[in-house]
């Protein structure tokens, strides 16, 4: 198989899915099931994993490739999140088969639009430039405004997806505004010559501007306050299981790409930027938790908590390298896992049109639903950081990093913070948990049972939560051994200096 | 066969697998499998436990630890699955151990919807307890420690009394997980420091003075651990969980909410990795231990709601505990473990009986009761014989433990040890007077309100399973005190003063006579005795010199 080939295998079996996908729909009659294409879309999935897997073996024995004349590089940092991402995928598709059960329309073109989203992060993250980032950021991003807004009928639906997708283009402009920065300050969009670059640049401050920029979009992406702005609005009004998707597999592609343009493109400015993503991060720490606190939207309450999770997640980014990469990849691991769990969960507990939305309205949800209750209180533990959970793991590789590298302030922070978050978690517990008030909502919830594919979906993300808990070291070796070699330390070397330092990209 | 090496991960593992069976069986309406089910399972981790008191090696070095196993867990950072006890935790794993099936007991009849749940999470929290008592990996033990706040909460929010239980589960969780939040950046610190959780090779660093050259950030490190301890135990200005969460949790689970675990806690980790900055700042929590004993008292004697007065009754007893293990002294911390385990055990009888009171009337006001008496005749003296053990009338196990506490806190070497013994004594005569007239209110005078209305009934044959060997435990413990002393002073000795070399002289080796019924030991260790009031051989050599 060529290289340009295999380079993007997962990428093109997705395409084609989701190409196949869009064919066969209008081939249904109308009003018929739509499942047979949701069946397509997770074969083709599996396809992409498959391929992945594939890779990494490949990897193992000959080593990093690049392909597309050195713009598209395979490496276990990529694998790790391509395999991250078609689980995300592979899981939500599971758990929203039945989600469209009433006869809407469209429905063939959420499995496409799904497919293709996943494409685009998938790009995001093996790509080692920046133009081609920015091309995978839309190929996702515009796959997840139209998803935003699924359920048509309903203005909360609109504005979710309007919203989403004015501030995400005008975020996106910044991402490109930053690479043209870049290409001005060094000469190159391509991450391994902006790290040597950089060095010889005679407009250092266009560099840091350029980071910035960057920063700032891709902060838009993993919802860092204070560009968080559209996040409440956009998951209270987008369908559930799309909330479930665009909160975790999109933000683990941003943080993809942050990790290696900061680690790998600007090791130089690290003393600038790690000031930029502190702040980020107490920013979104504080915003985040602070914001839940005050919800009574369960769904609003999430969106806040994952501005929170993406703080203690840029928490990790101030370790020394390889705790940084680690801690962090390890992090996106857990959130994906919990947070895709718990959203999964809620789609399964409240439906297609959802009509429990607040936190009274679960109250006593326990009773009717005894399982989904228990899984949801585990995912939300999880998020809370209780031990033996992935959330738990997660939180503690990214503060140690912080810790080691003299960030203790910063980690107190963020663990007194996660103190604070546990409150509006709890209060959704407690009240699953509760005894009904009266003629509550969830008193009157039908007792519904569970499809095999979403119980399949659910426990999958549980089990996944559970392992990263209580046996994180297969996961861990995978981060620890594997990302320090492809994201190279860098040799940070005066500016003044001419030493040739080694690129990213192997030969 | 011997199991002394696997043990302890029996004892741990049979709670976990019960609540795991316990969760996959359907449950029917009235049907009282769960009940059984949580009875079996507790009497036999309860059986296990008394494996190890039957194996405990008396002459063992103090300061190391019995039954230990050793798995490795996660390679980095390096996290082993450690577990092992002293002469300090094997009593409360057994203490842990025999609460749980009266725990099972007292909710028979209480729980009488959604079941299944409430045994799976009283096994859960069984598990964290027995796992905070086991745990010698650091990392470990904080697992079990957050693991533990989470079946009480839940416990609280589900199965709480009234309207207010959602309020009281959040506050109880927060109040305990926010420092708890503290303490894990406080183990990560100490980890980059020492690049291990080990415990005791943690206790080597700390006496050998090689954790971190930084006093201050160890101090601020210490205090991340003694903060998340206090509030769980409650020490005394951080107690304001407590009376909301005794007031709603359910009586099995009210048992074990607070003391031992951050008593135990406190002993174990606080003193043993900290042990410079524990007693520098043993002053302080003497006085907030004195201050406790004295205001826990005070608040309790105005209340007119039972479980109220048993929640501040709760927080003067803790104090008690925490004024003994500060003052440094052997009869302070000996005093202050055994008091650990007489306090569980009092309260655990204390709010049976209370429960069983709720049971047939339905009322936790006092008012509205009177003149019970002559209707329960052996509910009477149940109560009355609880009581006494718990203002600590001689003979009765609560006389030794606060005997002792009392005597040790008049030793230690802090300014005015006399005033804050003071404070401190007058728990005595307040717990007395709250604890009577609780009982003159209730069983004596005229019939309450609610005492006419219904037709109470005296105690049936499982209740008087649930009570009897708590009652002769009160005496057996009273009488027979050398029995436990002889494994806590192994703990009690090798902490007391370690650090603190006084001129020779100003020690007064006044302690370890207090406690010693000469009457019930064999010649032998009446040498031991006399030696030891003599002043011949130091307390810690006593434990080997019993061997020989």
């Amino acid at each position: 198989m060529s290289t340009n080939l295999l380079a993007l295998l997962p990428e093109i079996i997705l395409t084609i899915t989701g190409v196949l996908v869009m064919v066969l729909e209008p081939v249904i009659a109308p009003g018929k099931s739509r499942k047979p294409l949701g069946w397509l879309a997770i074969l083709g999935t599996a396809a992409s994993i498959a391929a992945t897997c594939y890779q990494k073996h490949v990897l193992n024995t000959s080593g990093v490739f690049t392909a597309f004349y050195s713009t598209v590089q395979i490496d276990a940092f990529s694998v790790f999140f391509h395999l991250l991402i078609a689980c995300v995928v592979l899981v939500t598709l599971l758990a929203s088969l039945d989600y469209f059960a009433s006869p809407i329309t469209h429905a063939g073109e959420y499995f496409a639009l799904v497919l293709f989203g996943a494409t685009g992060m998938m790009f995001m993250t093996c790509s080692v430039e920046l133009l081609m980032v920015f091309i995978g950021l839309e190929i996702s991003s515009i796959s997840t405004y139209i998803l935003a807004g699924f359920r048509k009928g309903q203005a909360t639906a609109s504005e979710s997806s309007l919203k989403y997708f004015l501030l995400g283009s005008f975020a996106t402009a910044f991402f490109l505004y930053g690479i043209a920065l870049c290409f001005g300050a060094t000469g190159s969009t391509s991450i391994g010559a902006i790290a040597s670059g950089l060095n010889t640049t005679a407009t250092p401050t266009l560099a840091i501007l350029a980071v910035a920029m960057v920063l700032i979009g891709l902060g838009f992406k993993v919802s860092a306050a204070p560009f968080h702005v559209w996040t409440p609005d956009v998951y209270q009004g987008a369908p559930s299981p799309v909330v479930a998707l665009m909160s975790t597999a999109p933000k683990a592609a941003a943080f993809a790409v942050l990790l290696r343009f900061l680690f790998n493109g600007t090791p130089q400015l690290r003393g600038h930027w790690i000031l930029m993503v502190e702040i980020l991060a107490i920013l979104s720490m504080t915003i985040g938790n602070l914001g839940a606190l005050l919800q009574k939207d369960v769904k609003r309450l999430l969106a806040y908590s994952s501005i929170a999770h993406a703080g203690y997640l840029l928490v990790a980014f101030t370790g020394v390298h390889k705790d940084a990469v680690s801690g962090a990849l390890f992090y996106t691991a857990a959130y994906a896992a919990m947070n895709v769990g718990a959203l999964l969960v809620i789609t399964q507990i409240s439906g297609f049109d959802e009509k429990l939305r607040s936190i009274d309205d679960f109250t006593g949800v326990a009773l009717k639903r005894p399982y989904l209750a228990a899984l949801l209180g585990f995912f939300l533990l999880s998020l809370i950081g209780i031990p033996f959970t992935g959330g738990f793991f997660g939180k503690f590789y990214a503060f140690s990093g912080a810790i080691h590298n003299g960030y203790v302030g910063l980690a107190i922070f963020g663990l007194a913070n996660s103190g604070v978050a546990c409150y509006y978690y709890l209060r959704l517990l407690a009240a699953l948990y509760s005894r009904p008030l009266g003629d509550s909502s969830a008193a009157v919830l039908p007792a519904r049972t569970l499809s095999v594919p979403a119980a399949v979906a659910v426990t999958a993300a549980a089990l996944a939560t559970l392992a990263l808990g209580v046996a994180p070291n297969s996961v861990l070796h995978l981060v620890q051994h594997s990302a320090p070699e492809t994201l190279p330390a860098y040799v940070v070397v005066p500016a003044a200096a001419t030493v040739p330092v080694a690129t990213t990209t192997a030969p | 066969m011997n199991f002394d090496h696997i043990i302890l991960t029996i004892i741990l593992l049979a709670p976990l697998v019960g609540a795991l069976i316990l969760a996959v069986i359907p449950e029917r309406e009235g049907a009282k499998t769960h009940h059984i089910g949580a009875l079996v399972v507790t009497l036999f981790t309860f059986l296990c436990t008394l494996h190890l008191a039957a194996h405990f090696n008396y002459a063992s070095a103090p300061g190391t630890f019995q039954f230990e196993q050793t798995v490795p867990w996660i390679a980095s950072p390096h996290i082993n699955y450690h577990v092992g006890v002293d002469g300090l935790s094997m009593w409360l794993v057994i203490l842990a151990g025999i609460l749980a099936p009266i725990g099972v007991l007292a909710s028979w009849n209480a729980i009488k919807v959604r079941t299944k749940l409430f045994f799976v999470l009283f096994l859960l929290q069984q598990v964290a307890m027995l796992g905070i008592f086991m745990a010698l990996d650091l990392f470990l033990y904080y697992g079990f420690w957050e693991l533990s706040i989470v079946p009480m909460a839940l416990l609280i929010a589900t199965f709480g009394r009234t309207e207010n239980r959602r309020r009281a589960a959040i506050k109880f969780f927060l109040y305990t997980f926010i420092p708890s939040a503290i303490l894990l950046a406080a183990m990560i610190w100490l980890y980059t420091k020492t690049g291990t959780f080990d415990l005791p090779m943690l206790q080597q660093l700390a006496a050998s003075h090689s954790i971190s050259d930084s006093s201050a950030a160890l101090w601020l490190c210490s205090l991340a651990f003694l903060v998340a301890f206090a509030v769980k135990v409650p020490v005394f200005p951080l107690h304001g969980w407590l009376s909301d969460a005794v007031q709603e949790t359910p009586t099995a689970a009210v048992m074990v909410l607070a003391g031992k675990l951050g008593l135990y806690s406190i002993l174990r980790f606080y003193f043993g990795i900290f042990p410079e900055q524990a007693r520098h700042i043993a002053p302080l929590l003497i006085a907030l231990g004195a201050i406790g004993i004295a205001y826990g008292a005070l608040v309790a004697l105005v209340q007119t709601d039972l479980k109220k007065l048993a929640a501040f009754s709760t927080l003067s007893h803790v104090s008690f505990i925490v004024l003994g293990i500060f003052s440094f002294t052997v009869a302070g911390l000996d005093g202050g473990v055994y008091q650990i385990l007489n306090e569980s055990l009092i309260g655990a009888a204390l709010f049976v009986l209370l429960g069983l009171l709720y049971e047939r009337y339905g009322t936790y006001d006092m008012r509205d009761y009177g003149g019970l008496a002559g209707k329960h005749p052996w509910m009477v003296t149940m109560f009355v014989v609880t009581s006494l053990a718990a203002v600590g009338l001689p003979m009765l196990s609560g006389f030794v433990g606060e005997f002792l506490i009392l005597s040790g806190s008049l030793q230690a070497y802090i300014p005015h040890p006399m005033v804050w013994t003071a404070i401190g004594t007058t728990g005595v005569i307040f717990s007395a007077a709250y604890m009577l007239s609780m009982i003159q209110k209730l069983f004596y005078g005229d019939l309450g309100l609610r005492s006419e209305e219904v037709v109470g009934w005296d105690l049936k044959p499982r209740e008087h399973l649930e009570l009897w060997p708590l009652a002769v435990l009160f005496l057996v413990m009273g009488v027979f005190s050398p029995f436990w002393m002889k494994s806590i002073d192994m703990y009690g000795t090798l902490t007391a003063d370690k650090l603190i070399h006084f001129e020779p002289g100003s020690i007064k080796h006044i302690e370890t006579e207090t406690y010693t019924p000469t009457a019930n030991l064999t010649s032998q260790q009446l040498d031991v005795v006399s030696d030891l009031q003599s002043g011949k051989i130091a307390p810690a050599s006593v434990a080997s010199k019993e061997v020989r």
